[in-house]
């Protein structure tokens, strides 16, 4: 009875890595990086970290585990509560609601499906913005993050690629 | 293979029907969680401190490497400058001499002159030091955390300021962390005023890097390069402390560089101008706490 007790323990630490791999994107993320301007160019890990195992792993992130990411970037980054949460939760029916064709894409489609979504991402921002704190965000702030946040996702996209290759060899 | 008996016929509708209602429940959930934070409900805020603080000694741990590392470039290109920099500093050094002789006369004058009006001592300040560990590189608030809390004597309003001026103000306290809102935040408004002129204004931020001010008076002109300083007025912030210098004057809108650097934000000290002398009472003494100017 042992293995097969040790076996479920190892599914189930392999199944949460999506999750747990992201919370700490989370964490990551507000790391002061004392690099001039970074706050204005920022690009959203997050998000991306987001996108990839949605769109990858959608049974291992389910819109309650967007939603705790959300809410922990909601707190270590300081926006009102919920704020990053709503987005997450509307990103992640964006994803399944195309899933079937965005399984299918090749990384150069998928990436721009990414950009699609991220700048989705950012528009619900700006209106959450305009809603909660009513004000504007500055467009060249949000430009600049946008197309920084387009621009790195490749890079975050390998690495959790890696990551499943390494937790999750079956998929 | 065992087919699917007529339980399941009838579960699997039924569980497409609860994912439905568990993606609609958290949905309402985010919107109700920004409705009551915007109502500004107390356990909402107690709820984030509680999480911040529970996150504050991971956080601690990941930004002291990346400290170092920005700390090493900093020496690296430091070392690579020294000769420009100790032309500069040679330069600095004659003025601020001079400066410190101008210094010390007004100050025995100053001092002469309460002797002669009997005015009260200032009451000496106390302050806590407090490391920076959270930078939220957002556009929808300009804040961070800190290591320390009411713990250690962190009280929401006190001021946030480091040697070269003024931070922000702490906006939410934990029991071992804190967020300061910087004065760049869209939410933060500081009473100020230009150095020369004295005229008063309103320095506020809109997320930018370089804050407005506001409601300054017809009169009032406004060159780049003039000192910007707080004016106490309101009681939030002590009068006097340096804030920044008028980059940009046009259209209307006057923009103000901070001297501080907040992208380089390592050590705060949060000062309490209220409650001098009864923090060293009762609370136990923190990792880094001082007192005295």
């Amino acid at each position: 009875m042992r293995p097969l007790f040790l076996q479920r323990v190892d599914a189930g630490a392999r199944a949460a890595a999506p999750l747990v791999l992201t919370l700490m994107i989370v964490i990551i993320n507000v790391v002061p990086l004392r690099l001039p301007s970074y706050s204005v160019i920022a690009p959203d890990l997050v998000l991306m970290a987001v996108f990839y195992w949605i769109v990858h792993r959608p049974d291992l992130l389910r819109p309650w585990g967007a939603f705790m990411v959300g809410i922990l970037d909601d707190i270590l980054v300081g926006t009102p509560l919920g704020v990053n949460a709503f987005v997450l939760l509307l990103v992640h029916w964006m994803i399944i609601s195309q899933h079937k064709t965005l399984r299918t894409l090749s990384f150069g489609l998928l990436w721009f499906a990414f950009a699609v979504i991220a700048l989705g991402a950012k528009l619900i921002l700006v209106g959450l913005a305009l809603a909660i704190n009513r004000g504007l965000i500055d467009p060249m702030v949000l430009l600049a993050q946008f197309s920084f946040t387009v621009a790195v996702y490749p890079l975050v996209a390998m690495l959790m690629g890696r990551a499943q290759r390494a937790f999750l060899p079956a998929t | 293979m065992k087919r699917p008996g007529g339980v399941l016929r009838i579960a699997a509708p039924l569980r497409v029907l609860a994912q439905r209602f568990t993606f609609l429940g958290l949905v309402a959930a985010s919107v109700g969680l920004m409705v009551l934070g915007k109502a500004e409900t107390p356990i909402v805020e107690q709820a984030r401190t509680l999480v911040a603080d529970a996150f504050v000694p991971v956080l601690d741990a990941l930004s002291r490497p990346v400290a170092t590392v920005a700390e090493t470039g900093e020496k690296i290109s430091a070392m690579m400058n020294v000769y420009a920099e100790n032309q500069r500093l040679r330069e600095e050094n004659e003025r601020l001499l001079n400066w410190e002789s101008v210094a010390r006369n007004l100050d025995s004058q100053n001092r002469e002159l309460r002797e002669i009006l009997h005015l009260n001592p200032e009451a000496p300040v106390s302050f806590v030091t407090a490391r920076v560990v959270a930078d939220a590189a957002g556009m929808f608030v300009r804040s961070v955390l800190v290591a320390a809390g009411a713990h250690n004597g962190v009280a929401k309003g006190q001021t946030a300021i480091t040697g070269d001026g003024l931070v922000g103000r702490v906006g939410e306290v934990g029991e071992r962390s804190a967020r300061i809102l910087l004065l760049t935040d869209l939410n933060s408004q500081v009473p100020v005023l230009i150095e020369n002129s004295r005229a008063r204004a309103i320095l506020a931020g809109d997320n930018s890097d370089q804050p407005k001010l506001l409601y300054l008076p017809p009169d009032a002109r406004p060159q780049v390069g003039d000192r910007i300083i707080t004016s106490g007025h309101g009681g939030v912030f002590p009068p006097g402390l340096p804030v920044g210098i008028v980059s940009a004057v046009g259209d209307g809108v006057v923009r103000v560089k901070p001297f501080v650097e907040f992208y380089r934000l390592d050590y705060v000290r949060l000062i309490d101008y209220g409650l001098s002398g009864t923090l060293a009472v009762g609370a136990p003494p923190p990792v880094s706490r001082r007192s005295g100017r």
